[in-house]
């Protein structure tokens, strides 16, 4: 076993979509578009942007870390106590687009992760089970 | 989930600690001496670090001497591997939707 906690705490979905990158950048951008397939939220595309993502099991804070329009999107996703990025990339393939997202947990360069007994990671856990388990 | 998990996780969100940890699972068993050597922190600061570790059950040490030597317990990382399996889990189920609405969307 050589995977480090970093590497284990990582997860990548890839996927060939049959669409073109500007559309699928829509979807990944524009706030009533996030709401039908992620979460509720008031999303900004500009880099810096706070923004929060709301589900049924609470909300993530969120944080546009880098944005290249129609190419690259990235923000951290900060739910209790730990704050970790979530990385979208584009690629234009003859079919459609290449789409890839990566959901690191644990950043190298993050400072405090963990803020103490505000949040812990039972509730995180159990309500992504909720989430994983369902919701619309 | 058990409260062993909420204790390794919090325990991982140390950026310095986790550190530690990998340069164990990366390079096998070391003394607290020669952790600290190339750590950007004192003495003192790493044997809290390791204790820490050695309390989430990330680490194990083992005496020689008036050495203390410290190996990493890769198998307590089995609630990373679940954390990761969730989300991916997570994560597919929201391409699914993401695919449906394309396929709704005007171009």
């Amino acid at each position: 076993m050589t995977n480090t906690a970093t590497e284990a705490l990582s997860v990548v979905v890839e996927r060939d979509i049959p669409f073109p990158p500007e559309k699928i950048w829509r979807a990944l951008t524009q706030p009533h578009l996030i709401e039908e397939w992620l979460m509720k939220n008031d999303f900004n595309p500009v880099v810096g942007y706070r923004f929060s993502l709301r589900g049924d099991w609470g909300a993530a804070d969120c944080q546009v870390m880098a944005l290249e329009p129609h190419k690259t999107l990235s923000y951290t996703w900060g739910a209790f106590g730990l704050e970790s990025l979530i990385t979208w990339t584009l690629t234009p393939t003859s079919t459609g687009t290449h789409l890839r997202m990566e959901h690191s947990g644990f950043r190298p360069d993050q400072q405090q992760a963990y803020q103490g007994a505000k949040y812990g990671w039972k509730k995180f856990f159990a309500s992504l089970e909720r989430v994983v388990g369902g919701l619309p | 989930m058990p409260h062993a998990d909420d204790v390794l996780f919090r325990t991982l969100a140390d950026p310095t600690r986790r550190a530690l940890f990998e340069r164990l699972c990366r390079e096998g068993e070391k003394t607290v001496g020669a952790l600290t050597a190339r750590a950007r922190v004192s003495q003192p600061a790493v044997s809290k670090h390791l204790g820490v570790l050695k309390q989430a059950g990330l680490v194990r040490d083992r005496h020689e001497g008036r050495q203390t030597h410290y190996s990493a317990q890769l198998g307590a990382l089995a609630p990373l591997i679940d954390w990761t399996s969730r989300m991916a889990g997570f994560w597919q189920g929201r391409f699914d939707q993401l695919e449906d609405l394309l396929k709704r969307m005007d171009q």
